[in-house]
């Protein structure tokens, strides 16, 4: 019994990483990469490397078939060149789409030896580097999951409603690219994916299973980045809001930057439709990265990580597991400035 | 509504916690042989109205098992395909799996088009 549930399960490494950033969630969730360096370093006093040179891995490029597969290739090898010139092993790629790519590019080098030495010829033809292939690549989710209990005692908040004493009642959604392409790449294989409701249940929270919980967050890449396509990347996103509505989930915990942007702007788009909200009071449900969560379960001021950013507003959430803010800083700078207010949706409470 | 330059795609899966079962029980209750069908096509194969015309008899037992009623009575599939079968029983014959077909298409016409 034991030997089968070996495959299912994943190493981490336990120290010194380097971190590659995402190119997309500065944008749309800009605490969170903030977050997790900071969690890492102060309350887990770990090494990691936040190297300014870095770059994209191209995966959005990529899996829209307008990059070919050699220069993703040689793009990947120079970023494993950063991590090998600061001297770490250990690759920890923000996005799930990067993570994707670079679990595929180990394991095609793998299955075809030429293709690395390819790449390190087309590496050293473009920019005289070298690269050495990482020990360990693991998922930032895989990291905050492997330090969860850790983690917890530090926790000023669990994930309980405080009014109703009861476990707050969580969808978890992971991206397709973390375990989909290549099983053995994630907790708990593509099967029984467990990295997010590991965090949630060792928090105090409830994981919902609901029919559509392993269906697609509607990103899809072509789907959404051709404006025409646009229709089935949302009707994928609906289906499983609507398939999720019914438990009353009080938030969606999410580890990819893709899936985090759908469910949570779709919400708005859905709403001015078709006049159509998923929760009963019409303010839609929040979305979440485990950063932002694992932050405010921690403490961290919720404009810091980024909260009001978000398109479903999560002041109600914060209510519930009784965690404090200011609305007054809201949209404030880091100076204390105060910045513009953002238009109200007409449909989407807020 | 702000114009977003597409709409949601209506999915074409189907929902069969939402479809209509009642039609689909009463037809297996009639034929239980129905049960064993695996979809191999043989009847349709050999079937010697399906060769001169539209209808295609795995298609309307197909669909009626996927719920699909209306589309057995809709223009591209019509209800009176179900007619052109001539109750020969050549796909009774040819069925690996001993289905009724010929009771199938009768049933289907009582409960389709009364
Ligand atoms: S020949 Fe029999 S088993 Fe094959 S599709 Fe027709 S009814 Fe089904
Ligand atoms: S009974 Fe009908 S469906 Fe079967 S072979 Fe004859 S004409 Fe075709």
């Amino acid at each position: 019994m034991k030997r089968f549930w070996n495959g299912y399960q994943k190493a981490i490494a336990d120290d010194h990483y380097f971190y590659e950033r995402s190119c997309i969630r500065q944008t749309f969730f800009p605490g969170s990469e903030a977050a997790f360096l900071k969690i890492l370093r102060e309350e887990l006093g770990k090494d990691i490397c936040d190297n300014p040179h870095q770059h994209t891995c191209t995966g959005i490029g990529y899996h829209s078939d307008v990059v070919p597969f050699e220069t993703t290739m040689t793009v990947v090898a120079r970023l494993f060149s950063l991590m090998t010139e600061c001297g770490y092993r250990n690759y920890v790629p923000s996005c799930v789409t990067s993570f994707g790519v670079f679990t595929e590019m180990l394991a095609k080098w793998e299955e075809e030896p030429e293709l690395k030495e390819k790449a390190r010829q087309y590496l050293w033809d473009a920019c005289r580097r070298e690269f050495e292939v990482p020990d360990n690549i693991a998922h930032p989710s895989d990291i905050i999951f492997k330090f969860r209990f850790d983690l917890k005692p530090k926790m000023k908040y669990q994930l309980v409603n405080r009014f109703t004493g009861k476990p707050l009642r969580v969808v978890e959604h992971i991206g397709c690219h973390y375990a989909k392409i290549f099983t053995h790449a994630g907790i708990g294989n593509a099967e029984f994916p467990y990295v997010l409701a590991g965090m949630i249940e060792a928090w105090g929270g409830e994981v919902i299973d609901y029919p559509e919980r392993r269906h697609c967050c509607g990103f899809g890449f072509r789907q959404y980045l051709v404006q025409e396509n646009r229709g089935y990347s949302i009707a994928n996103t609906q289906k499983k809001f609507e398939s999720m509505e019914s438990y009353e989930p009080d938030f969606i915990l999410t580890n990819c930057p893709g899936c985090n942007m759908f469910l949570d702007k779709w919400q708005y788009t859905i709403a001015e439709m078709e006049h159509k909200t998923y929760d009963k009071e019409g303010y839609g449900i929040p979305v979440l990265t485990y950063e932002e969560l694992t932050g405010l379960l921690l403490g961290y001021d919720p404009w810091s990580l980024g909260l009001q950013i978000h398109q479903v507003q999560c002041e109600r959430l914060m209510d519930k597991i009784g965690i404090p803010y200011n609305p007054a800083e809201k949209y404030c700078d880091f100076t204390g400035r105060r910045l513009p207010s953002p238009e109200k949706p007409e449909f989407l409470k807020v | 509504m702000i114009n977003f330059g597409y709409k949601i795609s209506t999915p074409r899966s189907i929902d069969m916690d939402s479809a209509d079962s009642r039609l689909y029980c009463q037809l297996v209750e009639a034929v239980p042989s129905y049960r064993y069908c695996i979809g191999c096509g043989g009847c349709t194969a050999t079937c010697s109205a399906g060769q001169f015309t539209d209808f295609n008899i795995r298609k309307a037992h197909f669909l009626f098992s996927r719920r699909q009623y209306d589309k057995l009575a809709s223009d591209t599939f019509t209800d009176t395909d179900l007619n052109k079968c001539m109750l020969c029983g050549k796909c009774s014959l040819v069925c690996p799996r001993g289905v009724n077909t010929r009771g199938l298409i009768l049933q289907m016409r009582k409960l389709l088009l009364k």
